[in-house]
């Protein structure tokens, strides 16, 4: 009795919502699939490697909007462009994991700077205008790369490899274990730092109600600039991960990349990580089996399709999977 | 009666302009100008939606993907008259406008900045999947194409008539109404406006206005109707044309226009970058700018300009 009062009320809630009852659905006719067939299971573990991907962009996505209320067209060019960078580095001669680990650092430092001289000015004047401040952005920062590197294509050698396990008749490739494993990282990683930290308390403090996190000592503006480090660090990722999966390296990337992560993002509702991640993988592997069983649904129409699903989900669910809804004093 | 006069005297001043303009003017730069006209159309369309009922759409260019194919298909299938062609275009995009206009009223705010962001990169893909009819990456052509002055000319009046039809549609009930539901859904529900009707009202006649756009646009690209001409791009150079024009304002509405369809254009000639990479440096840089320097829009600042005068 004691115990059960003491529970945080969205526990219960939460296990008896039926997106859980979905989720869990969903997962087992996955497990059942797989089990039933190889080429079922090796579609569905490269769909949860691309995902993966689409889910990191995605909460990269909603830290922004979690902090500032608005989606950052951007955040796949700032990918993008930090992918170039490490092609840079390693051109230099530096090796693969020197350069991505240089590259993250970089694109911290890069968000943060796209925060204080873009964004700030107009950040408390209007949501359009910051809204259109990021579409600028990605006009500019697609043209600086294509001025600087080129719009042709480059290579960038292969992070993992491209050795293949055999685990009981189904090929797993190390390329995609290792995205699975890098992206999941970085995802684990982010959250222990917002629930652990100090620094994630003042950030989640400063997202959440600025004007009483400033009241008791939290530097809103420079939290705000480390949200945007954080999460093109998070965009960093991604591109590093996309690049291999898609074998070459041009100035359009991430754009495909992007739309994913956002359908990712709204599906898993917008203020919600953990919904971020979940509608990624969802996206990830719905496509891959989409694209394999039904024959309509050629290359040229798998974003539509992916975006009439996601329609639906919002006719449905209009504030995503794992969304809040919010209440609105008149 | 001042304040009654300006507006007149700035139509009038623009319509004289505009219509001794073509005999200044090459043929090239006619057809500059009436992709202003196009952009005009556009964003007059954009703005009475997301200016004066406060949704938020991404995807115009949807729409005018829908207008364009319609003139294409039905001049190159029927022959038919290229100005009947846009009435037809105008009717079909009123009613997807509509059709997309319902699901809408689930959505508000981000989630359906997104939506129709979806809805603008899904169009373009349609003809890829359908090439038999509709001509897959290579597009459809009209049956004939238009000479550079017929074009000015027939975008500048329909720009106009545009702009007339929404003054009429704006000044009245339906725009009191629009006004409302933008200011505050509930108190606009509550005093007796019925939002469905208005909302789904407004993405019809928004839509409509993209889809005349889109005949436009395609005639001005030698009839051709293509997917990459209706990329997201163009979805985005009307949401940046109308954050640049502000709300209400004739003369914000034509720097709107003039800013989308002159730049990209302009910034190529700047000597020092050249390539056409240099001019989407240049694009993105000015149009951060101009949001840094006018969040507001031009609009914006003609009120602001007009408010000091007022206290001067």
């Amino acid at each position: 009795m004691e115990l059960a009062r003491r529970l945080p009320t969205g526990t219960r809630a939460l296990r008896l919502s039926p997106v859980f009852l979905f989720l869990g659905a969903a997962c087992v006719f996955l497990l059942v699939g797989s089990l039933e067939s190889t080429v079922f299971a090796q579609q569905t573990v490269s769909g949860v490697a691309l995902g993966a991907v689409y889910g990191s962009l995605a909460l990269a996505l909603v830290l922004i909007y979690r902090a500032t209320e608005v989606i950052n067209f951007a955040q796949g060019e700032m990918a993008m462009a930090t992918t170039y960078v490490a092609y840079q580095l390693m051109l230099w001669g530096l090796s693969y994991w020197e350069a991505f680990f240089i590259t993250l650092a970089v694109a911290f430092a890069f968000g943060g700077v796209v925060q204080l001289v873009f964004i700030r000015p107009v950040q408390h004047k209007s949501v359009i205008a910051v809204v259109i401040v990021t579409v600028g952005l990605f006009i500019l920062i697609d043209g600086l790369v294509a001025w600087k590197w080129g719009a042709d294509l480059k290579f960038m050698p292969a992070p993992f490899g491209n050795h293949v396990y055999k685990l009981g008749g189904v090929a797993v490739s190390r390329q995609d274990l290792g995205t699975i494993a890098i992206t999941l990282a970085s995802v684990v990683l982010l959250w222990a730092l917002f629930r652990f930290t100090k620094l994630g308390l003042g950030m989640r403090a400063a997202a959440l109600r600025p004007a009483s996190a400033a009241l008791v000592g939290v530097r809103v503006d420079r939290m705000l600039a480390i949200g945007w480090g954080l999460a093109a660090v998070l965009g960093a990722v991604a591109g590093l991960m996309t690049e291999p999966a898609v074998f070459v390296l041009q100035p359009t990337l991430m754009q495909p990349v992007l739309l994913y992560g956002f359908a990712a993002a709204v599906l898993g509702g917008l203020d919600s990580p953990v919904g971020a991640v979940v509608g990624g993988i969802a996206i990830g592997v719905f496509l891959n089996l989409v694209g394999q069983y039904v024959h309509f649904v050629t290359s040229e129409v798998r974003l539509p399709v992916a975006f009439a699903v996601l329609l639906l989900v919002l006719l449905i669910k209009p504030t995503g999977l794992f969304g809040r809804k919010r209440l609105r004093k008149v | 009666m001042r304040t009654r006069l300006a507006p007149i005297a700035s139509l009038v001043v623009a319509a004289v302009v505009l219509a001794a303009l073509p005999f200044a003017l090459s043929a090239y730069h006619q057809a500059l100008a009436a992709q202003v006209a196009t952009f005009f159309i556009a964003i007059l369309g954009l703005d009475i939606l997301t200016g004066y009922t406060g949704q938020i759409s991404i995807g115009h260019g949807a729409f005018m993907a829908i207008g364009g194919y319609t003139t294409a298909i039905l001049s190159r299938d029927h022959h038919m008259n290229l100005v009947l062609t846009m009435l037809i275009a105008l009717a079909i995009c009123f009613i997807c406008g509509l059709l997309v206009g319902l699901p809408a009223l689930r959505l508000s705010g981000v989630y359906l900045a997104l939506a129709t962001f979806a809805l603008a990169v899904s169009v373009p893909q349609i003809p890829l999947k359908f090439s038999k009819y509709l001509g897959g990456s290579g597009g459809v052509q009209t049956a004939k194409t238009v000479s550079h002055l017929w074009l000015y000319g027939a975008s500048w009046t329909a720009a106009a008539i545009a702009f007339v039809l929404g003054w009429l549609v704006l000044r009245g009930r339906t725009g009191r109404a629009f006004r409302a539901i933008r200011d505050s859904e509930v108190a606009a529900a509550s005093s007796g406006v019925g939002l469905p009707i208005y909302k789904t009202l407004a993405f019809g006649i928004s839509a409509a206005f993209a889809g005349v756009a889109g005949s436009f646009y395609v005639l001005g690209t030698n009839g051709f109707a293509q997917p990459n001409e209706f990329s997201v791009l163009l979805s985005l150079q009307i949401l940046i044309g109308a954050a640049v024009a502000g709300l209400g304002s004739l003369w914000g509405l034509l720097a709107g226009a003039a800013f989308v369809g002159l730049l990209p254009t302009i910034s190529s000639d700047v000597p020092v970058i050249g390539s056409t990479h240099g001019q989407d440096v240049v694009f993105g840089l000015i149009v951060i700018l101009v949001m840094l320097v006018l969040p507001n829009g031009v609009a914006g600042l003609l009120a602001r300009l007009s408010r000091l005068r007022a206290r001067a």
